[in-house]
């Protein structure tokens, strides 16, 4: 019998929500780690067992559980992030240089085939790797400077690497995003990185076509398609068809492309959804009313779906972590919202229900298929 | 043994309850106290001072016998009350932020 994990990471702790293949009938365990912000977990793909956490705090920083049990029990491995040699520097808000410094781990990425291998993306950003299960962290740091990186700024969320993509077919191809630098791609494992912005077109910045200073909030790929990258861009919902090479606005229809969340639907792969924002400075959905939209093109031809969602008088945001699918058919969609609520479709986005309605925050939203 | 209050983020995460003791070999300063309680919750590096400067976060403050004693140097003895077990030192969580 087939069933999905919802691990689900908040200001105040982690929730577990598991249900059979269903999806109607929902286990709530949590909040683990209570009190913490947890910003993501994330399971192995190796071993559903193996889940990593990323769990800080303003006041006693990065803490790093994991569970070798599916999420009863857990561990505290390393949370060391020491940055490769002399830090540097990046730009600050102003444009001055301002020192590297390592605030919190923002998205945890297993391997695609080994449990002990796992990438971190942290702020202030770099992309670090663990191969013992997370006890000791070590960063890739031809990523922070291989150029760009004393011009990388931080968004208003800090300046986060937030994505990490590996190629399923190539694990030494690997795409991450940073806001607000933009997104890079190795394929030799890491050791080296080529900004991939081309296409990108962002007003906020002195040239709206620069290599990098792109607020990329979220890429989303298929994995019988790694060429074909989705973006959410700050403004815009793009895509790129050439692993990065060239991107192209697919907004279409959208009421607003601001946003933060895409995703692409498991057994579709021209199928994708984003919950559109009002925009940067109302982080709530348009017009009242949480609709996720919805594209069987890949892009430009986008319906709302709105069945089961709130419709009137709702002003909730959805940040770039909280929306995952699952690996069944029809595919599981779901999401998690800043005011609590995780809402799940078993049909593909067709129709809507809240897992849980009273959370705390929800800062991210991972979905593991077990069989 | 030396008597450490630990702030409730951090309890939860050494699975203690308020108070702990440490064994702490030599003079009882900051350091010796804080590597004592690391040594025995190795899940609490890094969450009180920096893991490679050894600086207190800047959240974080350690205070007993009714002093604030966040500013001293880190190798400078305790209170006495303290060495001698009769007073806790507590580490706090600053009240900031939500």
């Amino acid at each position: 019998m087939s069933g999905v994990r919802v691990l689900v990471g908040t200001k105040k702790g982690a929730f577990v929500l598991t249900a059979d293949g269903k999806r109607k009938d929902w286990a709530v365990s949590g909040p683990h780690f209570a009190g913490w912000e947890v910003y993501h977990m994330k399971g192995s793909p190796a071993d559903p067992n193996r889940i990593y956490v990323s769990q800080s705090s303003g006041w006693f920083g990065q803490v790093l559980p994991r569970s070798d049990d599916g999420g009863k029990t857990w561990t505290t491995v390393g949370n060391k992030f020491t940055y490769d040699g002399v830090a540097g520097t990046h730009a600050w808000y102003d444009g001055s240089p301002h020192p590297w410094e390592f605030k919190r781990v923002w998205h945890l990425e297993p391997s695609l085939g080994d449990p002990d291998t796992v990438y971190a993306g942290v702020e202030d950003a770099a992309m670090f790797r663990s191969t013992d299960g997370g006890q000791n962290w070590e960063e890739l740091s031809g990523l922070r400077k291989h150029g760009t990186g004393p011009r990388w700024q931080p968004g208003a969320g800090g300046l986060c690497l937030h994505t990490i993509l590996i190629d399923p077919t190539n694990p030494k191809r690997i795409f991450i995003a940073i806001s607000a630098a933009g997104a890079f791609r190795t394929t030799d494992g890491g050791a080296t990185w080529t900004p991939i912005n081309r296409g990108l077109h962002s007003q906020y910045i002195p040239d709206p076509n620069a290599e990098v200073g792109h607020c990329v909030h979220r890429l989303a790929m298929h994995r019988s398609r790694p060429d074909t990258l989705y973006m959410q861009k700050h403004w815009d919902v793009m895509r790129t068809d050439n692993a990065g090479d060239q991107w192209t606005e697919v907004s279409g229809n959208l009421p607003t492309d601001f946003g933060f969340v895409i995703d692409v639907n498991t057994n579709e792969p021209e199928t994708i959804y984003v919950v559109p924002i009002k925009s940067d400075s109302e982080h709530y959905v348009h017009d009242g009313k949480l609709r996720v939209f919805r594209s069987k093109t890949g892009g430009n031809e986008w319906e709302p779906l709105t069945k089961g969602l709130p419709q009137k008088d709702c002003y909730v945001n959805v940040l770039r972590d909280a929306m995952s699918v699952d690996a069944l058919d029809p595919c599981g969609v779901y999401f998690g919202t800043s005011g609590g609520q995780v809402y799940a479709s078993p049909d593909g986005g067709d129709s809507w229900s809240p897992i849980v309605r009273d959370l705390p925050a929800v800062l991210s939203v991972e979905v593991q298929t077990l069989s | 043994m030396i008597r450490v209050v630990l702030p409730p983020p951090l309890r939860i995460l050494a699975h203690t309850g308020a108070e702990i003791t440490v064994d702490v070999p030599g003079a009882v300063t900051q350091r010796s106290v804080l590597d004592a309680v690391e040594r025995r919750y190795p899940m609490l590096r890094g969450t009180m001072r920096d893991h490679d400067t050894q600086r207190r976060r800047p959240l974080v403050r350690f205070f007993a016998c009714e002093e604030d004693l966040s500013g001293e140097p880190p190798d400078a003895p305790l209170p006495e009350p303290v060495a001698e077990g009769k007073e806790p030192l507590l580490v706090i969580g600053a009240i900031a932020g939500g």
